[in-house]
């Protein structure tokens, strides 16, 4: 029994993204103990553009090796007017335990209602990025156990990312990848859209080489490179497949597809 | 280096060996519930195009043993819904006396003309779980709630003992979840076969399921209840028997069911 | 000189039967400047006279959405009703956060009914100086309600309170057959009229000092001011000017 849970991590062995050794007691009669989380699998990604932000997700739900559902949306609309979701202008992906991303969905979606309401204008993307940070870090002794990336459109009109660990360290990025699959697709999205190891084609060789420059992509490409990345994510990991729910944040509001993926 | 944060501040374990994790204290006073005690198994619920059909046994075992073999682990709520509990039966009786008081404060409130719906009682149900769960108290329970949204269309939906809340066409907790679910998804793949599956076809498929379940789950009965939600209201019978049940397949597998020698 | 010996605070009854604070706070409403409501089948409309207090000032806050599907109008204490707001918004975003439910007008109502009512009773306190109109749809249709603050509430048809609001209740009743199949735009219409009934003549509906607020099945409640009122204003002056009805527009103010 003591052998299950040994302090160090296993270092061998196929894992879920999220799995890894509770520290509880292993003595004698080691009790069944509660375990506060799960993981749901799943892949989240966002890319920015220059006047556009795109989110995708998967929308498979899985504990263990079944699935729960098929459809189980990981992408939210944050500050939407009615039920409906009209009138937002943020929105909000959590991948990792489905439950306390829902939570950290419905106080951040409270959170900028009562701002709007408090303000009489909306949220700006940078302090709602601000604030989810908090209010991670403010549960950081237990933790929310997600991923979050959050979409927008600054001030200036430009899109707008921000990524999250589960306890509130977050940066702005032009684009990131989480969840089951981010292994998987982060280096994809490292060299397709930050151009990394691609260098300009007859600068030379060695240290002559001359590393191309990464510029906002345009949307099409970027929407593209999205389906790419979760259709390849689906043949590799066993917990990404079934639909993908796009959002597309523009000037003119936010544009949601959905679309098939293999539900093998 | 070891570049895994959990290893951060502990002693190395290849100089120290591996930390005796013994000390760690788990029981203090004021424990809360660690793992649950008399349980129900499977729960079983499909939709179909004017509602939703919802079964679990009759069955509270107290680990092997078969303790109540009466006990109604369908809870039907205002006449337009109807919750399967999975999981501890306390628990589950004090999630009864919850959405008892629920509904008598409903009933006496101005709103009654418009009662809780289904998609209603799912999500404060989810709130109750989530909320347990992170006060390290969990209701060991997994739900099933069923019944008509808002707009008068099957609705189904599960939440657990962490909270977790998941949606879909056919739903199934427990050991349902790996010999049911198969079965379920073969008829209603996806949200638009709902629409081709009429009532009587649900009814079969689900009592199709909980025959499988008998044969397979140690933990189960061939006593149940079942309950089909409409705009008519909740139809629940309490003491249905599993019928036509075949053990052919048994007789070439020893140990399996009656044999001598 | 007679001094009236009831009215020091509200938990104490007059011989009469009366509380007096909370009448006198009745009469912080009838200061207020007047706002109506009317509901169709489908929708409900909030109209409301803005005041600013000087040419230079800003106008006042006479609508407030609170949910997506409802607002509230209010006629007295500006800051007491901003209290209730809050109150009121809170209220229905835990109703959405714990039943995913948009919280039916009814229990909302009642539930600042109750708050204005325990004012009524403990020493000390002191009634809410608005009365508000609190209107929208939810799962059984679009309301009107009305509220006191003596934390008296009851559904309306169509409802007038603030300064001269008898003129806008007296349009109201004599209108009160056509509201219920009326149209979004001839609801609005009609309270637009009613709400000009209470203006004293020197006085005119202009985009500064009106608001409207309308929602309906399907349909958020949205507050309307400024330019997007400009339409409607000229509508419905027009057929008043062109088609004075039943010397409707003869009111003379008593």
């Amino acid at each position: 029994m003591a052998s299950v849970f040994s302090g160090a991590p296993p270092m061998s062995g196929p894992g879920y993204s999220f799995k890894q050794t509770p520290t509880v007691a292993s003595s004698g009669n080691r009790e069944h103990s509660f375990y506060p989380y799960t993981d749901n699998g799943g892949s989240t990604l966002g890319i920015s553009g220059a006047d556009f932000t795109i989110l995708a997700g998967d929308t498979r739900s899985t504990s263990g090796y079944n699935i729960n559902t098929r459809y189980a949306p990981k992408l939210f609309k944050i500050g939407s007017e009615g039920p409906d979701g009209a009138g937002a202008r943020i929105v909000l992906s959590v991948v990792g335990f489905a439950a306390d991303g829902d939570a950290l969905k419905e106080r951040l979606d409270t959170i900028v209602k009562m701002y709007k309401y408090q303000h009489g204008k909306p949220m700006s993307v940078a302090a709602c990025a601000q604030r989810l940070s908090h209010i991670l870090y403010n549960k950081r002794f237990f933790p929310y156990y997600v991923h979050a990336i959050l979409g927008g459109l600054d001030e200036e009109g430009r899109g707008a990312l921000y990524s999250y660990d589960p306890v509130g360290s977050y940066e702005r990025e032009q684009c990131r990848a989480a969840g089951a699959a981010a292994s998987l697709i982060m280096p994809f999205l490292d060299n397709q859209v930050n151009l990394k190891n691609q260098y300009m084609p007859g600068s030379g060789v060695g240290h002559a080489l001359e590393q191309r420059v990464p510029e906002p992509l345009p949307k099409k490409d970027v929407e593209e490179l999205v389906r790419d990345a979760f259709t390849s994510a689906v043949e590799r990991h066993i917990e990404v497949g079934d639909g993908l729910q796009m959002m597309i944040i523009t000037k003119d509001g936010i544009q949601e597809t959905f679309n098939k993926l293999k539900e093998d | 280096m070891n570049h895994l944060p959990q290893a951060w501040g502990r002693p190395r374990d290849d100089v120290y060996g591996a930390y005796d994790s013994s000390h760690l204290q788990t029981s203090g006073p004021n424990q809360h519930t660690q793992s649950p005690v008399v349980t129900g198994t499977s729960v079983v619920a499909v939709k179909f195009k004017d509602g939703v059909v919802i079964a679990a046994d009759n069955l509270a075992s107290y680990g092997s043993l078969a303790r109540f073999t009466d006990v109604k682990r369908l809870r039907r709520f205002n006449s337009q819904v109807v919750v399967g509990f999975g999981g501890d039966v306390s628990d589950m009786q004090y999630l009864d006396r919850l959405l008892n008081s629920l509904d008598i404060r409903e009933n006496y409130s101005s709103a009654s003309d418009s009662p809780l719906h289904a998609k209603n009682l799912h999500t404060y149900l989810s709130k109750v779980m989530y909320k347990r769960r992170s006060d390290f108290n969990p209701l060991w329970n997994h739900l099933l709630v069923a019944g008509l949204d808002g707009e008068q269309k099957p609705f189904l939906a599960s939440a657990d003992l962490l909270g977790t809340t998941f949606a879909s066409s056919t739903l199934a907790t427990g050991f349902g979840a790996h010999l049911a679910q198969p079965i379920l998804r073969r008829t209603v793949p996806d949200e638009d076969s709902v629409q081709k599956v009429t009532k009587e076809q649900a009814v079969e498929l689900v009592k199709e399921c909980m025959k499988v379940l008998f044969y397979r789950d140690a933990r189960s009965m061939d006593k149940y209840s079942i309950a089909v939600v409409t705009k008519e209201g909740v139809d629940l019978k309490e003491d249905e028997k599993l019928e036509k049940q075949s053990w052919a397949f048994a007789e070439g597998i020893r140990g399996y069911g009656t044999q001598i020698n | 000189m007679f001094r009236n010996n009831y009215d020091n605070d509200s938990v104490t009854f007059s011989p009469q039967g009366r509380i007096f604070q909370v009448e006198y706070a009745q009469e912080a409403v009838k200061q207020g400047s007047v706002v109506v409501g009317v509901v169709s089948k489908t929708h409900a409309v909030l109209a409301a006279i803005k005041r600013n207090a000087e040419e230079l000032s800003s106008y006042q806050k006479k609508i407030i959405p609170i949910d997506s599907h409802y607002g509230i109008a209010l006629a007295g204490l500006a800051s007491d009703a901003r209290v209730l707001s809050n109150f009121m918004k809170q209220q229905s975003l835990a109703s959405r956060l714990t039943y995913d439910r948009a919280i039916p007008l009814s229990e909302i109502t009642t539930r600042i009914a109750d708050r204005a009512q325990t004012n009524t009773q403990q020493y000390g306190r002191r009634p809410y100086g608005v009365g508000l109109l609190i209107a929208g749809v939810d799962a059984k249709g679009p309301h009107l309600f009305e509220f006191q603050p003596s934390g008296v509430t009851q559904e309306m048809v169509a409802c007038g309170i603030g300064a001269r609001s008898q003129m806008a209740r007296t349009y109201l009743e004599r209108n009160l057959d056509e509201f219920d199949d009326a149209s979004r735009e001839e609801l609005i219409k009609h309270a637009l009229r009613a709400l000009k009934e209470s203006l004293s003549q020197d006085k005119e509906l202009t985009i500064d000092n009106t608001s409207i607020g309308v929602g309906g099945v399907n349909e958020n409640f949205k507050l309307y001011e400024g330019q997007e009122i400009a339409g409607w204003l000229e509508t419905t002056f027009e057929s008043r000017e062109s088609a004075p009805e039943g010397g409707e527009g003869m009111e003379v103010d008593s």
